[in-house]
Protein backbone atom coordinates (compact mmCIF):
# COMPACT_ATOMS: atom_id res chain seq x y z
CA UNK A 1 0.00 0.00 0.00
CA UNK A 2 1.03 3.06 -0.84
CA UNK A 3 1.89 6.35 1.46
CA UNK A 4 -1.07 7.86 -0.34
CA UNK A 5 -3.49 4.78 -0.35
CA UNK A 6 -2.95 4.69 3.96
CA UNK A 7 -4.17 8.04 4.36
CA UNK A 8 -7.39 7.86 1.99
CA UNK A 9 -8.29 4.38 2.31
CA UNK A 10 -7.46 3.89 5.82
CA UNK A 11 -6.42 6.15 8.16
CA UNK A 12 -8.73 9.18 7.12
CA UNK A 13 -11.71 7.27 6.76
CA UNK A 14 -11.35 5.48 10.01
CA UNK A 15 -10.32 8.57 11.98
CA UNK A 16 -13.53 10.33 9.87
CA UNK A 17 -16.11 7.21 12.13
CA UNK A 18 -14.36 7.54 15.12
CA UNK A 19 -14.61 11.53 14.85
CA UNK A 20 -18.33 10.82 14.10
CA UNK A 21 -18.36 8.75 17.47
CA UNK A 22 -16.62 11.74 19.21
CA UNK A 23 -19.19 14.41 17.81
CA UNK A 24 -22.31 12.41 19.15
CA UNK A 25 -20.43 12.07 22.86
CA UNK A 26 -19.67 15.61 22.80
CA UNK A 27 -22.97 16.83 21.42
CA UNK A 28 -25.18 14.54 23.71
CA UNK A 29 -22.78 15.86 26.91
CA UNK A 30 -22.29 19.71 25.67
CA UNK A 31 -25.94 20.48 26.76
CA UNK A 32 -27.21 17.99 29.56
CA UNK A 33 -23.91 19.58 30.94
CA UNK A 34 -25.07 22.93 30.93
CA UNK A 35 -28.50 22.14 32.18
CA UNK A 36 -27.03 20.37 35.22
CA UNK A 37 -24.53 23.04 35.56
CA UNK A 38 -27.64 25.43 35.51
CA UNK A 39 -29.49 23.19 37.92
CA UNK A 40 -26.87 23.02 40.87
CA UNK A 41 -25.35 26.76 40.54
CA UNK A 42 -29.53 27.65 41.12
CA UNK A 43 -30.09 25.22 43.82
CA UNK A 44 -26.58 26.18 45.41
CA UNK A 45 -27.54 29.67 45.24
CA UNK A 46 -30.80 29.57 45.88
CA UNK A 47 -31.50 26.45 47.49
CA UNK A 48 -32.40 25.93 51.25
CA UNK A 49 -29.86 24.73 53.56
CA UNK A 50 -30.71 21.07 52.41
CA UNK A 51 -30.41 21.42 48.32
CA UNK A 52 -27.96 24.15 48.60
CA UNK A 53 -25.95 21.22 50.56
CA UNK A 54 -26.70 18.65 48.26
CA UNK A 55 -25.59 21.13 45.18
CA UNK A 56 -21.98 21.78 47.11
CA UNK A 57 -21.74 18.02 47.80
CA UNK A 58 -22.21 17.47 43.85
CA UNK A 59 -19.89 20.14 43.39
CA UNK A 60 -16.95 18.40 45.94
CA UNK A 61 -17.61 14.88 44.82
CA UNK A 62 -17.21 15.60 40.67
CA UNK A 63 -14.53 18.02 40.96
CA UNK A 64 -12.60 16.04 43.07
CA UNK A 65 -12.96 12.83 41.53
CA UNK A 66 -10.55 12.27 38.76
CA UNK A 67 -12.84 12.16 35.52
CA UNK A 68 -11.16 8.80 34.18
CA UNK A 69 -11.62 7.28 37.54
CA UNK A 70 -15.43 8.23 37.48
CA UNK A 71 -15.68 6.51 33.86
CA UNK A 72 -14.11 2.92 34.77
CA UNK A 73 -16.47 3.22 37.82
CA UNK A 74 -19.30 3.89 35.94
CA UNK A 75 -18.71 1.33 33.12
CA UNK A 76 -16.95 -1.38 34.96
CA UNK A 77 -17.74 -0.73 38.60
CA UNK A 78 -21.22 -0.84 38.59
CA UNK A 79 -21.74 -3.75 37.20
CA UNK A 80 -21.22 -5.82 40.41
CA UNK A 81 -23.95 -3.55 41.77
CA UNK A 82 -26.23 -4.36 39.22
CA UNK A 83 -26.42 -1.78 36.71
CA UNK A 84 -24.61 -2.62 33.56
CA UNK A 85 -24.47 0.08 31.32
CA UNK A 86 -23.26 0.76 27.19
CA UNK A 87 -19.63 2.18 27.15
CA UNK A 88 -21.05 4.98 24.94
CA UNK A 89 -23.78 5.88 27.52
CA UNK A 90 -21.40 5.54 30.20
CA UNK A 91 -19.37 7.68 28.55
CA UNK A 92 -21.92 10.27 28.11
CA UNK A 93 -23.19 10.46 32.01
CA UNK A 94 -19.67 10.93 33.19
CA UNK A 95 -18.95 14.08 30.84
CA UNK A 96 -22.63 15.24 31.86
CA UNK A 97 -21.24 14.47 35.53
CA UNK A 98 -18.43 16.33 35.40
CA UNK A 99 -18.37 18.93 33.14
CA UNK A 100 -22.16 20.11 34.86
CA UNK A 101 -19.63 20.48 38.35
CA UNK A 102 -17.39 22.64 36.43
CA UNK A 103 -19.94 24.47 34.76
CA UNK A 104 -22.14 25.36 38.05
CA UNK A 105 -19.36 27.28 39.12
CA UNK A 106 -18.72 29.19 36.53
CA UNK A 107 -22.48 29.44 36.17
CA UNK A 108 -22.78 30.47 40.93
CA UNK A 109 -20.42 32.96 40.11
CA UNK A 110 -22.23 35.03 37.71
CA UNK A 111 -25.51 34.33 39.48
CA UNK A 112 -23.64 36.23 42.53
CA UNK A 113 -22.59 39.00 40.20
CA UNK A 114 -25.91 39.97 39.01
CA UNK A 115 -26.54 42.97 41.46
CA UNK A 116 -29.45 42.30 44.18
CA UNK A 117 -31.95 45.06 43.44
CA UNK A 118 -32.57 42.98 40.08
CA UNK A 119 -34.53 40.34 42.21
CA UNK A 120 -35.59 43.28 44.62
CA UNK A 121 -37.47 45.02 41.24
CA UNK A 122 -38.83 41.67 39.65
CA UNK A 123 -40.33 40.54 42.94
CA UNK A 124 -41.69 44.02 43.61
CA UNK A 125 -43.33 43.38 40.18
CA UNK A 126 -45.60 40.62 41.61
CA UNK A 127 -43.06 37.67 40.33
CA UNK A 128 -42.74 34.46 42.46
CA UNK A 129 -38.77 34.00 43.39
CA UNK A 130 -38.29 31.01 40.44
CA UNK A 131 -39.87 33.43 38.01
CA UNK A 132 -37.55 36.28 39.01
CA UNK A 133 -34.30 33.49 38.68
CA UNK A 134 -35.81 32.37 35.37
CA UNK A 135 -36.73 35.52 33.46
CA UNK A 136 -34.35 38.53 35.02
CA UNK A 137 -31.37 36.64 36.99
CA UNK A 138 -30.59 33.87 34.67
CA UNK A 139 -30.72 35.46 31.58
CA UNK A 140 -27.99 37.89 33.21
CA UNK A 141 -25.72 35.54 34.45
CA UNK A 142 -25.78 33.07 31.55
CA UNK A 143 -24.15 35.98 29.51
CA UNK A 144 -21.84 36.46 32.07
CA UNK A 145 -20.99 32.37 32.37
CA UNK A 146 -20.47 32.24 28.44
CA UNK A 147 -16.71 32.82 28.93
CA UNK A 148 -16.27 30.18 31.68
CA UNK A 149 -18.71 27.53 30.07
CA UNK A 150 -17.17 27.57 26.58
CA UNK A 151 -13.68 27.10 28.43
CA UNK A 152 -15.77 24.14 29.90
CA UNK A 153 -16.98 23.20 26.61
CA UNK A 154 -13.44 22.91 24.97
CA UNK A 155 -12.13 21.04 27.59
CA UNK A 156 -15.25 18.48 27.10
CA UNK A 157 -13.93 18.27 23.43
CA UNK A 158 -10.44 16.97 24.54
CA UNK A 159 -11.22 14.77 27.36
CA UNK A 160 -13.96 12.92 25.35
CA UNK A 161 -10.91 11.07 24.12
CA UNK A 162 -10.89 9.41 27.85
CA UNK A 163 -14.01 7.13 26.40
CA UNK A 164 -11.80 5.45 24.37
CA UNK A 165 -10.42 3.78 27.79
CA UNK A 166 -13.84 2.28 28.24
CA UNK A 167 -14.02 0.72 25.05
CA UNK A 168 -15.85 3.27 23.44
CA UNK A 169 -14.04 3.97 19.77
CA UNK A 170 -14.12 7.46 19.06
CA UNK A 171 -11.45 9.54 17.44
CA UNK A 172 -8.36 8.90 19.81
CA UNK A 173 -9.45 5.31 20.10
CA UNK A 174 -9.57 4.78 16.14
CA UNK A 175 -6.54 6.28 15.41
CA UNK A 176 -5.04 4.27 18.34
CA UNK A 177 -6.26 1.11 16.20
CA UNK A 178 -4.73 2.04 13.43
CA UNK A 179 -1.79 3.54 14.12
CA UNK A 180 -0.42 -0.02 16.09
CA UNK A 181 -2.49 -1.98 13.16
CA UNK A 182 0.22 -0.31 10.48
CA UNK A 183 2.43 0.85 13.09
CA UNK A 184 2.08 4.45 11.43
CA UNK A 185 1.96 6.07 15.14
CA UNK A 186 3.36 9.56 14.09
CA UNK A 187 1.01 9.75 11.69
CA UNK A 188 -2.55 8.72 12.91
CA UNK A 189 -1.94 10.76 15.99
CA UNK A 190 -0.26 13.71 13.98
CA UNK A 191 -3.88 13.61 12.28
CA UNK A 192 -5.89 13.72 15.38
CA UNK A 193 -4.15 16.19 16.60
CA UNK A 194 -5.02 18.36 13.73
CA UNK A 195 -8.77 17.11 13.70
CA UNK A 196 -8.68 18.36 17.73
CA UNK A 197 -7.13 21.30 16.68
CA UNK A 198 -9.58 22.24 13.74
CA UNK A 199 -12.47 21.28 16.41
CA UNK A 200 -11.29 23.37 19.48
CA UNK A 201 -10.83 26.49 16.41
CA UNK A 202 -14.37 25.45 15.18
CA UNK A 203 -15.80 25.66 19.25
CA UNK A 204 -14.10 29.09 20.00
CA UNK A 205 -15.17 30.49 16.41
CA UNK A 206 -18.74 29.74 17.71
CA UNK A 207 -18.62 30.56 21.31
CA UNK A 208 -17.06 34.07 19.63
CA UNK A 209 -20.10 34.54 17.34
CA UNK A 210 -22.65 33.62 19.99
CA UNK A 211 -21.00 35.81 22.51
CA UNK A 212 -21.20 39.24 19.79
CA UNK A 213 -24.71 37.46 19.10
CA UNK A 214 -25.91 37.88 22.66
CA UNK A 215 -24.04 41.45 23.81
CA UNK A 216 -26.08 43.94 25.33
CA UNK A 217 -24.92 47.41 26.20
CA UNK A 218 -23.53 47.75 29.52
CA UNK A 219 -22.73 43.80 29.75
CA UNK A 220 -19.37 43.34 27.90
CA UNK A 221 -17.45 45.90 30.02
CA UNK A 222 -17.20 48.43 27.21
CA UNK B 1 -65.68 54.93 46.82
CA UNK B 2 -67.19 56.52 50.07
CA UNK B 3 -64.99 59.21 51.41
CA UNK B 4 -64.08 57.89 54.13
CA UNK B 5 -62.75 54.44 52.64
CA UNK B 6 -59.40 53.66 52.67
CA UNK B 7 -57.83 52.29 49.73
CA UNK B 8 -54.11 51.59 51.92
CA UNK B 9 -54.42 50.82 55.60
CA UNK B 10 -50.50 50.53 57.76
CA UNK B 11 -51.17 49.72 61.41
CA UNK B 12 -48.66 49.53 63.86
CA UNK B 13 -45.48 48.44 61.89
CA UNK B 14 -42.61 47.54 63.93
CA UNK B 15 -38.83 46.71 62.27
CA UNK B 16 -35.99 46.08 64.04
CA UNK B 17 -32.31 44.63 63.07
CA UNK B 18 -30.83 43.05 65.81
CA UNK B 19 -31.09 45.39 68.70
CA UNK B 20 -31.91 48.27 66.25
CA UNK B 21 -35.15 49.23 66.38
CA UNK B 22 -35.87 50.95 62.74
CA UNK B 23 -39.58 50.97 63.22
CA UNK B 24 -41.36 51.66 66.34
CA UNK B 25 -45.17 51.56 65.54
CA UNK B 26 -45.63 53.25 62.05
CA UNK B 27 -49.36 54.03 61.15
CA UNK B 28 -51.43 55.70 58.24
CA UNK B 29 -54.41 54.84 56.54
CA UNK B 30 -54.32 56.66 52.52
CA UNK B 31 -57.55 57.34 50.47
CA UNK B 32 -57.49 56.49 46.57
CA UNK B 33 -56.06 59.36 44.77
CA UNK B 34 -53.65 60.87 47.98
CA UNK B 35 -50.36 61.43 47.48
CA UNK B 36 -48.38 61.18 50.93
CA UNK B 37 -44.90 62.53 50.97
CA UNK B 38 -42.42 61.09 54.13
CA UNK B 39 -39.70 63.54 54.87
CA UNK B 40 -37.34 63.45 57.73
CA UNK B 41 -33.73 62.84 58.59
CA UNK B 42 -31.74 60.12 57.03
CA UNK B 43 -31.68 56.44 58.59
CA UNK B 44 -35.10 57.03 60.51
CA UNK B 45 -36.90 54.51 58.77
CA UNK B 46 -38.99 55.79 55.78
CA UNK B 47 -37.47 53.07 53.38
CA UNK B 48 -37.87 50.23 55.13
CA UNK B 49 -40.98 51.45 55.48
CA UNK B 50 -42.17 51.20 52.39
CA UNK B 51 -40.62 47.94 51.49
CA UNK B 52 -42.46 46.97 54.72
CA UNK B 53 -45.88 47.87 53.14
CA UNK B 54 -45.23 45.62 49.96
CA UNK B 55 -43.54 43.07 51.82
CA UNK B 56 -39.90 43.19 50.44
CA UNK B 57 -39.26 43.44 53.95
CA UNK B 58 -40.95 41.61 56.49
CA UNK B 59 -42.31 43.74 59.41
CA UNK B 60 -41.89 41.91 63.05
CA UNK B 61 -45.54 43.34 64.27
CA UNK B 62 -48.06 45.12 62.46
CA UNK B 63 -51.03 44.76 59.22
CA UNK B 64 -50.78 46.33 56.46
CA UNK B 65 -54.09 46.13 53.94
CA UNK B 66 -54.79 47.07 50.37
CA UNK B 67 -58.81 47.34 49.88
CA UNK B 68 -59.36 45.78 53.23
CA UNK B 69 -57.82 42.76 52.09
CA UNK B 70 -54.45 41.49 54.82
CA UNK B 71 -51.01 42.07 52.72
CA UNK B 72 -49.20 40.72 55.67
CA UNK B 73 -49.25 37.05 56.61
CA UNK B 74 -50.55 36.87 53.20
CA UNK B 75 -48.46 33.60 52.08
CA UNK B 76 -47.46 33.22 48.15
CA UNK B 77 -50.85 35.47 47.50
CA UNK B 78 -48.28 38.84 48.53
CA UNK B 79 -47.01 37.96 44.61
CA UNK B 80 -50.85 39.10 43.93
CA UNK B 81 -50.34 41.90 46.23
CA UNK B 82 -47.00 43.45 44.87
CA UNK B 83 -48.99 43.45 41.13
CA UNK B 84 -51.20 45.69 43.01
CA UNK B 85 -48.84 47.90 44.68
CA UNK B 86 -46.08 49.42 42.55
CA UNK B 87 -42.79 50.29 43.65
CA UNK B 88 -39.98 53.26 42.26
CA UNK B 89 -36.66 52.46 43.25
CA UNK B 90 -33.39 55.24 44.39
CA UNK B 91 -31.61 53.19 42.28
CA UNK B 92 -34.03 52.57 39.43
CA UNK B 93 -33.43 48.48 39.76
CA UNK B 94 -34.03 48.38 36.04
CA UNK B 95 -33.42 44.80 34.48
CA UNK B 96 -30.01 45.49 32.65
CA UNK B 97 -30.36 43.11 29.95
CA UNK B 98 -33.74 44.39 28.73
CA UNK B 99 -34.41 47.34 26.34
CA UNK B 100 -36.79 49.64 27.89
CA UNK B 101 -40.07 48.61 26.56
CA UNK B 102 -38.87 44.97 27.42
CA UNK B 103 -38.60 46.06 30.98
CA UNK B 104 -42.01 47.46 31.01
CA UNK B 105 -43.47 44.58 29.39
CA UNK B 106 -41.82 41.39 31.34
CA UNK B 107 -44.53 41.11 34.15
CA UNK B 108 -46.84 42.03 31.82
CA UNK B 109 -46.16 38.53 30.35
CA UNK B 110 -44.61 36.39 32.82
CA UNK B 111 -46.57 38.00 35.96
CA UNK B 112 -49.58 39.03 34.39
CA UNK B 113 -49.67 36.05 31.36
CA UNK B 114 -51.03 38.53 28.41
CA UNK B 115 -50.43 37.90 25.20
CA UNK B 116 -47.05 39.22 23.46
CA UNK B 117 -49.23 41.79 21.31
CA UNK B 118 -51.25 43.32 24.01
CA UNK B 119 -48.35 43.61 26.35
CA UNK B 120 -46.04 45.40 23.74
CA UNK B 121 -49.16 48.02 23.07
CA UNK B 122 -49.57 48.64 27.39
CA UNK B 123 -45.68 49.31 27.54
CA UNK B 124 -45.44 51.57 24.85
CA UNK B 125 -48.43 53.19 26.34
CA UNK B 126 -46.95 53.55 29.71
CA UNK B 127 -43.45 54.42 27.77
CA UNK B 128 -45.72 57.26 25.96
CA UNK B 129 -47.30 58.42 29.64
CA UNK B 130 -43.49 59.29 30.80
CA UNK B 131 -42.38 60.89 27.78
CA UNK B 132 -39.84 57.74 27.03
CA UNK B 133 -41.76 56.31 23.41
CA UNK B 134 -38.60 56.72 21.22
CA UNK B 135 -35.96 55.45 24.07
CA UNK B 136 -38.19 52.15 23.47
CA UNK B 137 -35.40 49.72 21.99
CA UNK B 138 -32.49 51.04 24.51
CA UNK B 139 -31.04 49.57 27.09
CA UNK B 140 -30.82 50.80 30.19
CA UNK B 141 -27.18 51.43 30.09
CA UNK B 142 -27.41 53.93 27.16
CA UNK B 143 -30.27 55.94 29.64
CA UNK B 144 -29.65 59.07 31.80
CA UNK B 145 -30.48 58.67 35.35
CA UNK B 146 -33.81 60.63 34.76
CA UNK B 147 -34.73 58.55 31.39
CA UNK B 148 -34.35 55.10 33.88
CA UNK B 149 -36.48 56.49 36.09
CA UNK B 150 -38.90 57.81 34.08
CA UNK B 151 -38.87 53.85 32.34
CA UNK B 152 -38.92 51.96 35.98
CA UNK B 153 -42.01 54.48 36.53
CA UNK B 154 -43.59 53.13 33.80
CA UNK B 155 -43.02 49.39 34.90
CA UNK B 156 -44.67 50.45 37.67
CA UNK B 157 -47.72 51.81 35.86
CA UNK B 158 -48.18 49.24 33.58
CA UNK B 159 -49.14 46.96 36.06
CA UNK B 160 -52.72 49.00 37.01
CA UNK B 161 -51.27 49.38 40.43
CA UNK B 162 -53.64 50.76 43.18
CA UNK B 163 -50.91 52.66 44.88
CA UNK B 164 -47.39 53.30 43.83
CA UNK B 165 -44.28 53.17 46.90
CA UNK B 166 -41.47 55.64 45.44
CA UNK B 167 -38.46 55.32 47.82
CA UNK B 168 -36.44 58.59 47.54
CA UNK B 169 -36.86 58.22 43.18
CA UNK B 170 -34.79 61.33 42.16
CA UNK B 171 -31.89 60.93 45.55
CA UNK B 172 -29.45 59.27 42.60
CA UNK B 173 -30.05 61.98 40.02
CA UNK B 174 -28.74 65.59 39.28
CA UNK B 175 -30.92 68.32 39.78
CA UNK B 176 -31.04 68.58 36.34
CA UNK B 177 -32.20 64.94 35.96
CA UNK B 178 -34.49 65.06 38.80
CA UNK B 179 -36.40 67.53 37.40
CA UNK B 180 -37.46 65.39 34.84
CA UNK B 181 -38.40 62.85 37.08
CA UNK B 182 -40.60 65.01 39.74
CA UNK B 183 -42.66 66.26 36.36
CA UNK B 184 -43.95 63.07 36.17
CA UNK B 185 -44.55 62.49 39.04
CA UNK B 186 -46.72 65.39 39.60
CA UNK B 187 -49.14 64.80 36.65
CA UNK B 188 -49.09 61.04 37.93
CA UNK B 189 -50.26 62.67 41.44
CA UNK B 190 -52.89 65.22 39.20
CA UNK B 191 -54.06 62.07 37.08
CA UNK B 192 -55.12 60.69 40.82
CA UNK B 193 -53.01 58.08 41.10
CA UNK B 194 -52.19 57.20 44.60
CA UNK B 195 -48.20 57.92 46.19
CA UNK B 196 -46.55 57.32 49.09
CA UNK B 197 -43.52 59.22 48.35
CA UNK B 198 -40.11 59.01 50.52
CA UNK B 199 -38.14 62.02 49.04
CA UNK B 200 -35.63 64.84 50.04
CA UNK B 201 -37.56 67.13 47.66
CA UNK B 202 -39.25 70.03 49.78
CA UNK B 203 -40.70 71.78 47.12
CA UNK B 204 -42.55 68.75 45.46
CA UNK B 205 -43.38 67.73 48.81
CA UNK B 206 -45.20 71.46 49.54
CA UNK B 207 -46.78 71.41 46.21
CA UNK B 208 -48.12 68.14 45.50
CA UNK B 209 -48.64 66.27 48.74
CA UNK B 210 -52.33 65.93 50.36
CA UNK B 211 -50.47 65.21 53.47
CA UNK B 212 -46.69 65.28 54.44
CA UNK B 213 -45.51 62.97 57.57
CA UNK B 214 -42.02 63.67 59.23
CA UNK B 215 -40.64 60.79 60.39
CA UNK B 216 -37.78 60.60 62.86
CA UNK B 217 -36.13 57.43 65.14
CA UNK B 218 -39.14 55.07 63.47
CA UNK B 219 -41.54 57.17 63.94
CA UNK B 220 -44.38 59.77 62.63
CA UNK B 221 -43.51 62.56 64.52
CA UNK B 222 -45.46 65.09 62.91
CA UNK B 223 -48.36 65.14 59.95
CA UNK B 224 -50.17 67.86 58.21
CA UNK B 225 -51.14 69.23 54.71
CA UNK B 226 -48.89 71.32 53.00
CA UNK B 227 -50.73 74.44 54.26
CA UNK B 228 -50.47 73.59 57.86
CA UNK B 229 -46.83 72.98 57.71
CA UNK B 230 -46.23 76.16 55.70
CA UNK B 231 -48.55 78.41 58.27
CA UNK B 232 -48.67 76.41 61.28
CA UNK B 233 -46.02 77.11 63.86
CA UNK B 234 -46.93 73.92 65.76
CA UNK B 235 -45.00 72.23 63.40
CA UNK B 236 -42.25 73.05 65.21
CA UNK B 237 -39.88 69.68 64.14
CA UNK B 238 -40.79 69.65 60.50
CA UNK B 239 -40.31 73.58 60.00
CA UNK B 240 -37.42 73.24 61.53
CA UNK B 241 -36.40 70.43 59.10
CA UNK B 242 -37.41 71.66 55.92
CA UNK B 243 -35.43 74.83 56.92
CA UNK B 244 -32.20 73.00 56.51
CA UNK B 245 -33.92 72.98 52.53
CA UNK B 246 -32.81 75.65 50.29
CA UNK B 247 -35.97 75.70 48.59
CA UNK B 248 -38.65 76.01 51.26
CA UNK B 249 -40.42 79.00 50.78
CA UNK B 250 -40.60 78.79 47.07
CA UNK B 251 -42.92 75.44 47.44
CA UNK B 252 -45.73 77.80 46.68
CA UNK B 253 -46.91 75.13 44.11
CA UNK B 254 -46.89 77.55 41.29
CA UNK B 255 -43.15 77.77 40.18
CA UNK B 256 -43.13 74.57 38.30
CA UNK B 257 -46.01 75.07 36.11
Amino acid sequence: MTDAAFFTEVLIPALLKGGVVSLQLIALAAPFGLLAGIAIAIGRTYGGRVVSGLCHGYIIFFKGCPLLLLLFILYFGLPSLGITLPAFVAAVIGFILCNGAYNSEYIRGALLSVKEGQMIAAQALGMSRWQAIRHIILPQALRRAIPGVSNEFIYLIKYSSLAYLITVTELTGAAKIVAAKYFAYFEAFALVGIFYLILVSIATVAVGVLEKRLAIPGFSGK
Amino acid sequence: MGADKYILRVEDIHKAYGDREVLKGVSFNVRKGETKVFIGPSGTGKSTLLRCINQLTLPDQGRVFLNDEEVTNSGTRINYFRQKIGMVFQNFYLFDHLTAVRNVEVALLKVKKMDAAAAREKALEELRRVGMEDWADHYPAELSGGQAQRVSIARALAMDPDVILFDEPTSALDPELTREVLEVMKNLARQGMTMLVVTHEMSFALSVANEILFMEHGKIIERGTPAQVREDPSFERMRKFIGKFADFGEGSGKEDD
